[in-house]
């Protein structure tokens, strides 16, 4: 091959490969956008829920005041007289939930304890993986125990408790919240350094002081923020209590009664015969409204307490 | 010995004593949470194995409950989790890629992934009514597959995100700092060389992602607003009903024989559970030996 000939194929070559380059460059710019966008989608979730919550929501309090509706205490919108005050609904949620945390408090912080401070590594093994169990249970399931076993084996105790009652919701709903206190509280109780510990027993502390007046308030933040957490998903839960708690708004602290929770509501409007756009149909978008807020409160307030007051080693 | 050394030897006891006592509670404590497993499963299992039959899988729900099956439930569960798949798994995999290998940090990501954080804690219920008013109505899809599945893989997106970001994180630095010496730029590093890699965990997250999706029932009564189905979908914009809705319709009646069958449903339900999640440790296992070697 004579050198002209091969001063142009080499000229070929290097067009060749700029031209490759430079689609390969564009190939990686597109790529990269189209990742960026897919990330945003998450914002755009949130937006997503904010606008057809609220917007459908606008529409219910035009006709229902905000007012009246957060106070009014008799929930009754399908029947005759209609009737807009959502505080049976809260109460209700309230019950429920706070029936779950008094069950899934004490019994997830102390798994916590057990597994983070004195179980052996075989024995965690085996528990851990259990909890995981548990919490991947779907919560229909919990519905048909809630109902089926523990209501009856509740009545046999307490003759005057009612087929659909709070207590055995909140019971068996705290029995599924435990996995997820349990592992939070977990995580931060074992995120505390070895060093504090070896310090207090080389000061002589048994191993319960170690454990109840150095990690856990060492690890405080992230176990207020465990229940807060917890606390959140029983107010979110919807199928344990639609099926088990009742369908009877009623503004009671007496956990024995049939209650109706927010969530139950939603549930029972969605199955029923409200004509789309009228104001029965609305008040599902307001109590999801408000049940989206409280929730998202919660949150931020138990991811709040996390960042503000964690020890910093 | 000295008074305040008897003294001393007595606290001790005591405290040696109450620490005793504490570790027997902890430890009752654990058993609350397994004994309530082992019953709620005692419990599924006697009343519904007498119920399990194949004829669960080939009828379609009855008013008599001899004749009633599970056939609309488990065909509209199979279209739902093909069709939540097919949505979130790239959604969910390109924003994991986007967040742990090109994004800057900035406040942009700070509240993409606060955003990301936040989702995971709203209640089903909630995106069942954003999948109403967005997709069943604006969007106008109706109460079809598509719209509950569209909704169900928002549900599910931030567990793909999380299990994909944990993926891709935990293949090593140097692997792509073999491709870059090799001279390929940043998106032939992570197309040849970090999504291989990370595969077995990103299918990990996957079906974690898909068992949750299958066991929702709020978002998905929302959407479709009905408990009792007799035919079975054909196309994404059927009607539909899944596992954990027929499971729940049977709950909620009276006669003592349907609690029966839904305990069957729901012996079905945790099998299918079981075998995912089986599938998806199994697949784990795998993965973490391969990156040892």
């Amino acid at each position: 091959m004579g050198s002209v000939q091969y001063g142009e194929v080499a000229a070929y070559r290097s067009v060749a490969r700029r031209r490759a380059n430079r689609r390969r460059d564009l190939e990686g710019k597109i790529v990269r956008w189209m990742f960026f966008l897919c990330a945003v989608a998450s914002i755009l979730t949130t937006v997503g829920i904010v606008f057809s919550l609220a917007s459908q929501a606008v529409a219910f309090f035009r006709e229902v005041p905000p007012w009246v509706f957060l106070t009014g205490t008799r929930w009754a919108p399908i029947l005759v007289p209609q009737s807009f005050g959502v505080l049976p609904l809260v109460a209700g949620t309230l019950l429920v939930s706070v029936l779950a945390g008094l069950v899934a408090i004490p019994v997830g912080l102390a798994t916590a304890i057990f597994l983070a401070e004195y179980a052996p590594d075989r024995v965690r093994r085996i528990i851990k993986p259990t909890l995981e169990v548990l919490a991947g249970i779907p919560t229909v399931v919990y519905g048909y125990f809630a109902l089926t076993f523990v209501t009856p084996q509740l009545q046999k105790l307490i003759p005057d408790l009612l087929i659909f009652n709070a207590l055995s919701a909140g019971l068996v709903m705290g029995i599924m919240i435990i996995p997820m206190v349990s592992s939070l509280s977990e995580d931060a109780m074992v995120a505390v350094p070895r060093s504090l510990r070896e310090a207090a027993y080389g000061l002589g502390a048994t191993r319960l002081e170690v454990t109840l007046r150095v990690v856990v308030p060492a690890a405080l933040s992230g176990i207020v923020a465990a229940f807060i957490l917890g606390l959140s998903r029983a107010i979110g839960e919807t199928m344990l209590v639609t099926i088990a708690a009742g369908a009877t708004p009623n503004l009671t602290a007496n956990p024995l009664e049939s209650i109706q929770t927010m969530t139950a509501y939603v549930v029972q409007l969605s199955l029923g015969e409200a004509p789309h756009g009228s104001i029965e149909y609305n008040t599902i978008f307001a109590v999801g409204l408000l049940l989206f807020c409280i929730t998202l409160g919660m949150n931020i307030i138990g991811h709040w307490i996390v960042r503000r007051w964690r020890e910093q080693y | 010995m000295s008074a305040s050394g008897e003294m001393f030897q007595r606290r001790t006891q005591l405290r040696r004593g109450l620490g005793g006592v504490f570790y027997v509670i902890f430890l009752m404590a654990v058993c609350v949470g397994i004994l309530g497993l082992v019953v709620l499963l005692a419990r599924v299992l006697v009343e519904g194995i007498p119920w399990l039959s194949l004829h669960l899988f080939t009828d379609y729900p009855s008013r008599h409950p001899e004749q009633a099956g599970l056939k609309s439930a488990m065909m509209g569960t199979v279209w739902i989790m093909g069709l939540t798949a097919l949505f979130t798994v790239p959604v969910g995999v390109s924003s994991a890629i986007y967040l742990e290998e090109y994004a800057p940090k900035n406040w942009l990501t700070r509240l993409i992934e606060v955003n990301i954080s936040n989702l995971a804690g709203v209640p089903s219920i909630v995106y069942g009514l954003l999948g109403l008013a967005l997709f069943v109505q604006f969007m106008a899809m109706g109460r079809s597959l598509l719209a509950g599945a569209l909704t169900l893989s928002l549900l599910v997106l931030p567990i793909v995100i999380l299990a994909s970001r944990e993926a891709i994180r935990a293949v090593p630095d140097t692997y792509r700092q073999v491709g870059y010496a090799l001279g390929a730029d940043q998106w032939q590093v992570i197309k040849g060389i970090v999504l291989p890699s990370a595969l077995p965990g990103i299918l990990t997250g996957t079906i974690l992602a898909l068992s949750r999706a299958i066991g929702e029932a709020a978002p998905v009564i929302a959407i479709s607003a009905l408990v009792y189905l007799t035919f079975v979908p054909t196309d994404p914009l059927d009607r539909f009903t899944v596992l954990p809705i027929q499971i729940y319709n049977w709950v909620s009646r009276p006669q003592d024989d349907f609690r029966g069958l839904a305990a069957a449903g729901i012996i079905v339900l945790l099998v299918i559970l079981l075998s995912m999640n089986a599938l998806a440790i199994l697949l784990r296992n795998r993965y973490q030996i391969r990156s040892e070697e």
